[in-house]
């Protein structure tokens, strides 16, 4: 019985409480890049350079906070310059709006000449972001560290195995709910939300009835700004901000928007946990947690680490393709095909 | 036949060519001949790769986001031909490499079969997965034992596979090849989607291929790098030495030992020229043949096309198994240049994106704008960071020394590269959208 409840704990420990933070961190991501798809119709290459915009210009106003003496008690300041990084990114892509897309909008352009401008907005943010904060890793938490240690863990409970939570990854998980309820909301409750899924379901429908589709356009890039920098600051915080590392997560944001059906929000969220967990569990060695479920003459040898941590990008491509072979609309019917 | 190959090229495009031209020919006299003669041979690889593009997206208007993957399968194809075989390392574990190989293909096989064999029900479901399970597992047991004895032969110099050892040009078809194979897997699994998820599961097989060849290395040596790969031009060194050459170039006015490595750089070059020269030729070709209507006919309605006939997928799936191959055989081109696959190189900046905004800045859609985009766009690469550092001199000249941001934007310059190449495709593709030299 304690062996099996220690080896739940190893599980909780090195799995299940990472996979959680990383997966809301996902999800986040995620749901900027379905939006974007429901209503401007194409996929954001930019996205993940986006993020690390916002979160660069975060970490730049949370050292300037630091230096001031200001500090948000035991939870990190970043989260206190955070609307300002908010702020910047809206102003930032509600920039490249005008300047970029905009134009191919009123060309009625095809969803993939979108995508070849949103690689060219990739670029420029890339060298953007490098120009303001340089290549390096960038670490800006600060506060307290853990919410439970392993040793004050071990003292309650007597188990032989520990239980951290950081406090960064608690954070996490208490901001995008906070942040997922505040969007439904908004789409479900408010004129504004509710004119965007009219634009996002039928176009013409929604013109016809006197929608005002700039409008439109404006808030979700306006929502995707505040997405995408809390999502990036989120995983810097828990992880550490290194901008080449943003441009890399493209792929498991992208491959956990189409596993949950592009341009459908809940999609994004649950495919945001798919990816993280199966990530998570499929790249870490089970050989201590099988240590404590197994009976001893069955005890592994190995690891049982089914990959290596160097191909977690492989468990999202597999997802991905599985998902594109047998369910192109993803697990929620999304709009894609 | 010559007349094929300049098909629609008019006095315009030629002074574009021509401009070129003078820019690198000005680059020879303000930096050296022997830089400009490398800047070249990059060039023209770079050129071969914006062919291969082109034809995906110029031909087709299929979205490659994962060139980068497909150079470096090439790459990997260049190691594997050329080197010599570790014979140590190949008895210790190389059977078992290749029988581990085998098991796990007819894994998927299997489960390939039974899907197909067994009615549609969970149980299907379960038992496919079981092979799967089963399978991974089986390769695992045989692969992971005989991988730790090949890393373990010499790790420091060796402790991998090595190669055939036959003449390094042979890999560039073997390239071609080795892009077609992941090219056709990629393309069996996304192209009857809408066109996003294409370029999503294109740079998601570039990451991984960069992964399988950074940490397999047993394989390709990993970050340790593979090197010797060997050249096919002899070394400047046994140049410099060759009494015979030495008298000639000293009799021409010649210093030996630049006269060595640019004889050396020109033998590249001739190769690459012809590689390319035959290329536009069998592009230029086929662009104009009723294969190339068709692809273009299926390129701008897809439904019209279909209704004549046209089997879109499958050309589709042709086309882009094509391009992927050109796009190979440059990576084993590069690396033969090299003369080693370091994977820890590529970069998507450098070897995707980079190319796709030479296809668009020389006209997508003609073999020739891809040329003409694949050298300007590289002089540009190349020569942005120098203009950059120039530049920031020029504005922080006034400001204090050792001051805080006269540093930082002395530093910055070098990211100058990333910014001026995403302001060009975002220009020309407003501007400009068919390029220096449009399609016709």
């Amino acid at each position: 019985m304690v062996d099996a409840l220690n080896g739940l704990i190893v599980l909780a420990n090195f799995v299940l409480i990472p996979a959680t933070a990383y997966g809301a961190q996902l999800a986040l991501g995620a749901l900027g890049v379905t939006l974007i798809y429901g209503i401007l119709r194409f996929s954001n290459f930019a996205h993940g350079d986006t993020m690390a915009f916002g979160t660069a210009i975060t970490v730049l106003v949370t050292w300037a906070f630091q230096s001031l003496g200001i500090s948000f008690g035991p939870l990190p300041t970043a989260l206190l310059a955070l609307p300002i990084g908010i702020a910047a990114t809206s102003l930032l892509v509600v920039g490249t709006d005008r300047a970029v897309y905009r134009f191919y909008r009123k060309q009625r352009a095809a969803p993939v000449i979108y995508l070849i401008a949103s690689l060219g907005v990739m670029f420029v943010l890339n060298g953007l972001v490098r120009f303001i904060i340089g290549t390096d890793d960038q670490r800006f938490t600060d506060g307290e560290r853990f919410l439970i240690s392993v040793r004050d863990f071990k003292a309650m409970t007597g188990l032989a195995e520990g239980l951290a939570i950081r406090t960064t990854q608690a954070i996490t998980v208490v901001v995008a709910i906070l942040v997922v309820a505040a969007l439904f909301w908004f789409l479900n409750r408010t004129r504004t939300g509710k004119s965007m899924r009219a634009y996002s379901d039928n176009e013409d429908l929604a013109l016809l009835s006197g929608i005002n589709p700039e409008r439109v356009v404006l808030y979700t890039w306006l929502i995707v700004a505040a997405l995408a920098t809390t999502a990036g600051v989120l995983y810097g915080l828990d992880k550490s901000f290194k901008p080449f590392v943003y441009f890399q997560l493209l792929l498991p944001i992208f491959a956990a928007a189409i596993v949950g059906g592009l341009g459908n929000p809940l999609g994004a969220i649950a495919g945001g946990f798919v990816i993280a967990y199966s990530e998570v569990l499929i790249t870490y060695p089970m050989k201590r947690v099988l240590g404590y479920w197994m009976p001893e003459s069955l005890e592994p040898d190995g690891l049982v680490q089914l990959l290596s941590t160097d191909y977690k990008f492989a468990v999202s491509f597999s997802i991905l393709l599985i998902v594109l072979l047998f369910r192109p609309t993803g697990l929620f019917k999304g709009k894609s095909l | 036949m010559i007349g094929s190959l300049f098909r629609g090229m008019t006095r315009r495009d030629l002074l574009l060519f021509a401009f070129v031209a003078v820019l690198y020919i000005g680059t020879a006299y303000v930096q050296s001949w022997n830089t400009v003669l490398g800047m070249v041979n990059l060039a023209l690889i770079s050129a071969i790769m914006a062919l291969g593009v082109n034809m995906q997206w110029g031909y087709a208007g299929l979205l490659n986001v994962g060139v980068m993957g497909f150079v470096a399968l090439g790459g990997l194809a260049a190691v594997l031909v050329s080197v010599p075989p570790t014979d140590e390392a190949v008895s210790a574990g190389g059977l078992q490499i290749v029988i581990a190989l085998l098991l796990g293909a007819a894994t998927v096989a299997a489960a390939v079969v039974a899907w197909g064999k067994m009615p549609p029900s969970r149980a299907r479901g379960f038992a496919v997965a079981g092979i799967l399970l089963v399978g991974f597992f089986i390769f695992r047991a045989v692969f992971d034992p005989a991988v730790a004895r090949v890393e373990a032969v010499n790790p420091a110099s060796t402790g991998y596979l090595g190669g055939l050892h036959l003449p390094v040009v042979l890999s560039w078809p073997v390239g071609g090849l080795f892009a077609a194979g992941a090219a056709w897997i990629i393309g069996k699994s996304a192209l009857r989607l809408r066109s996003d998820y294409l370029a999503i599961a294109t740079l998601g097989i570039s990451e991984i291929i960069i992964a399988i060849l950074k940490n397999e290395d047993w394989l390709s040596r990993g970050v340790k790098n593979a090197t010797g790969v060997p050249s096919p031009m002899p070394a400047a060194i046994d140049l410099q030495t060759d009494p015979s050459f030495v008298e000639r170039v000293t009799s021409w006015g010649f210093d030996p030992v630049t006269a060595s490595t640019i004889a050396v750089k020109l033998g590249y070059m001739a190769l690459f020229l012809a590689v390319l020269v035959a290329l536009i030729w069998l592009t230029q070709m086929a662009l104009n043949s009723p294969w190339g209507r068709m692809m273009r006919a299926i390129r701008d309605n897809e439904v019209a096309a279909s209704a004549m006939g046209k089997d879109v997928t499958k050309r589709h799936l042709q086309i882009f198994i094509l391009g992927s191959a050109v796009c190979g055989m440059a990576g084993a081109m590069l690396v033969t240049l090299d003369g080693q696959l370091t994977p820890g190189t590529y970069q998507p900046l450098r070897f995707t994106f980079l190319i796709w905004v030479m296809v668009i800045v020389g006209g997508s859609g003609n073999n020739w704008g891809s040329v003409l985009g694949g050298f300007l766009i590289y002089w540009l690469y190349i020569q942005v960071e120098p203009i950059g550092i120039w530049t920031m001199e020029m504005i922080t000249s006034g400001m204090a020394d050792g001051s805080w941001l006269k540093a930082h934007l002395l530093e910055s310059a070098a990211h100058m590269r990333l910014l001026t190449m995403g302001i060009i495709l975002l220009v020309v593709l407003r501007f400009s959208p068919r390029g220096l030299i449009p399609e016709r």
